[in-house]
């Protein structure tokens, strides 16, 4: 049987700066996975990854990632896209630190 | 040491106008990411979990201090202050932004440095003996063999787009400090009985998924036949190594699967042909380089400051014992300097210290520096005279850690802190283990034990030949860690052996203290090492340390 479908996030990173972002439904790109379209529908997330892609002149290797609803929007649910919204854990470098900049 | 030529500047220029002219097409948007990443990865440039990452070559593992303060002036200038020191004698830098990486490959070019083959599938930085030069047991210097090798492999036609990479390592010591044996090809100066200086050649090995141990094809090369040769072997490889498979394209798999014999074989009928079209061009080459590498003129001076500073002061005593080697002039030592401060991540160094050391190579040390695949920094010339001075401004920096082959001098790769492969984290495991072991005040007794650990099976962090081996996996969502013991990075190279099932993130520390622990119980006495009481007694008394809970169900 194939596998119940899980919500998802659109991510990738940024051509010129390297970072992570994440796609909004408004089709632009955010720096805050809180603010991402969070996607749960299998068909629609497929159309959502092509949106995406299309922009491709500015962002660099576009992916679902698994995600969940949380109180202030979507959340990671594995370790990998805990780390990629959150930065290095040697350094207060990366999102964190953009973060705390703000 | 080798300075470029007209040649060598010219090509290094128009190769670094082609990148930014690549890096400008992409930006603009003439360049799809998949025609611009065959480009950026051919001059080192990957992009990692949350940013770029630039590897810079330091060919054979050698600097001058021009060159590592052109270092940290990178690391200052683009990057967030520091840089990182990896297991094939590269730097990386984790935070580049695009546009600014073809100034970086130009300021780099200012100091005889690139990024070129860095990456992709060509023959990789040729990487040497950290002691290169300097060792008490070395047969020749190995860095103009490796810098012969690295000109004759950078943009060599046959070889930019291979199966898949080629890593070549050259050594000349009776001991490896190369990990010869865990390379695709591996040079090892030797003499024969007549006393005649030739290369043995071994092949074959590697670690990632499938670690192998390198075998001698050829026992005994006379150095005109050297070059030829290996290009031999990579042809042959590079025909018949799989494509259809990335997991199955490595020599070593090439060689497992077809034998050293057909292989030997294959490249002896290569060899027939392609010896002849190197008319003696290469050896006049190599006798050019080698002039480059002439050893400095040892400075002759009483060695009394070093015997005082060793008697009256034990924290100067306890780092001339670790971190102090022989070096061939008997009044002079090669100095490890330990970029593994307890709790700091393995082979970052910053800015800051990056010019210390500069500094201290340019003052003390014959301007010369050395990067080790063991993640330290080397300054191979240093009179005993000045050692205290040395040790005095290396404490002053964060710099004085006496702790070479010991627990808390752990290789670990990037892991999933940067590297967009990884499985797990291997910095906060390295951190953790060394300040734990630290905190006990126990390393100086545990005495020479090599952990190292990798986050992801690719084996970055070396872990198949650790004395005590990491590997991070994801299983099912959650970091995992899996234990290798009695791998060896040495001539006498073995593959760990796994101990059992995988450990937690939080589970780790406290496993390798339990495998420590269960070591200090049962050595002979102080002089055996980890490593022998594991060949001694086997698996498992360290099994029974680790799950005690099977342990205790079987009985």
């Amino acid at each position: 049987m194939a596998r119940a479908f899980t919500p998802k996030v659109i991510t990738a990173n940024d051509l010129l700066e390297g970072d992570v972002i994440y796609f909004t439904a408004e089709d632009s790109w955010t720096r805050d996975l809180r603010e991402a379209e969070l996607i749960t529908d299998e068909a629609h997330a497929q159309l959502r990854l092509l949106d995406a892609e299309k922009q491709n002149i500015k962002i660099v290797g576009a992916y679902l990632a698994d995600a969940k609803a949380g109180a202030e929007g979507p959340e990671p649910t594995h370790f990998r896209e805990e780390f990629r919204r959150t930065g290095p854990s040697n350094y207060f470098h990366g999102k964190q630190e953009a973060q705390a900049n703000v | 040491m080798y300075k470029y030529n007209e040649f060598d500047d010219a090509f290094l220029a128009e190769r670094n106008a082609q990148f930014r002219a690549q890096v400008e097409r992409r930006i603009d948007g003439s360049l799809t990411e998949d025609e611009f990443k065959p480009l950026r990865l051919m001059n080192g440039l990957y992009l990692q979990l949350h940013a770029y990452m630039l590897r810079v070559a330091i060919p054979y593992g050698t600097l001058n201090s021009a060159q590592m303060r052109q270092l940290a002036l990178l690391a200052e200038k683009w990057d967030k202050g520091y840089g990182h020191f990896t297991t094939r004698q590269n730097i990386q830098y984790n935070w580049p932004k695009l546009r600014d990486v073809p100034d970086m490959l130009d300021a780099l070019a200012e100091v005889n440095l690139h990024a070129i083959q860095t990456s992709g599938n060509t023959i990789r930085n040729v990487t040497a003996d950290h002691f290169a030069g300097a060792a008490a047991d070395e047969v020749e210097d190995p860095r103009p063999i490796a810098e012969l090798i690295r000109q004759w492999s950078t943009d060599h036609p046959e070889f930019q787009f291979m199966g898949r990479k080629f890593k070549i390592a050259v050594s000349a010591g009776e001991k490896d400090r190369a990990v010869l044996k865990a390379h695709d090809l591996a040079v090892r100066t030797v003499r024969n009985d007549a006393g005649e200086v030739g290369y043995q050649i071994l092949i074959g090995g590697g670690l990632g998924r499938t670690p192998m141990i390198g075998k001698v094809l050829n026992d005994f090369l006379p150095r005109a036949d050297l070059l030829p040769y290996i290009e031999s072997v990579v042809s042959v490889w590079n025909q018949i190594g799989r494509r259809d498979n990335k997991y199955k394209a490595r020599i070593k798999i090439t060689v497992h699967e077809m034998g050293l014999d057909t292989i030997r074989e294959l490249v002896d009928a290569r060899f027939a042909k392609v010896r002849p079209t190197f008319g003696g061009a290469d050896l006049q080459l190599f006798d050019e380089i080698t002039e480059h590498f002439a050893a400095p003129t040892f400075r002759s001076a009483s060695t009394d400051a070093y015997s005082w500073a060793y008697d009256a002061d034990p924290v100067f005593r306890s780092w001339a014992d670790t971190n102090l080697s022989a070096h061939k002039d008997a009044d002079h030592a090669i100095v490890t300097i330990s970029i593994k401060a307890h709790g700091q991540t393995p082979g970052d160094a910053s800015a800051e210290q990056m010019r210390v050391m500069a500094d201290l190579a340019e003052q003390f040390g014959y301007d010369e520096l050395r990067i080790s695949h063991e993640q330290n920094v080397i300054l191979p010339h240093v009179h005993k005279s000045d050692l205290p001075a040395i040790h005095a401004k290396l404490k002053e920096h964060g710099l004085a850690t006496a702790n070479v082959g010991l627990i808390s001098d752990i290789i670990a790769c990037p892991g999933m802190d940067y590297c967009a492969l990884a499985t797990a984290r291997s910095i906060p495991v390295a951190q953790q283990i060394a300040t734990r072991f630290d905190e006990m005040k126990l390393e100086h007794d545990i005495g020479h034990l090599q952990i190292k650990i990798s986050g992801c099976i690719n084996a970055c962090g070396h872990h198949h030949v650790g004395h005590i081996g990491i590997l991070g996996l994801d299983r099912a969502g959650v970091e995992n860690y899996q234990i290798t013991l009695g791998g060896d990075a040495t001539w006498d190279a073995a593959i760990g052996t796994r101990t059992g099932p995988g450990f937690a993130y939080d589970e780790i520390v406290p496993a390798v203290e339990r495998i420590v622990e269960a070591y200090l119980a049962i050595r002979e006495d102080q002089d055996e090492t980890f490593l022998q009481t594991y060949r001694r007694v086997g698996m498992e008394p360290f099994k029974a340390a680790l799950y005690p809970d099977a342990v205790k169900k079987v009985a």
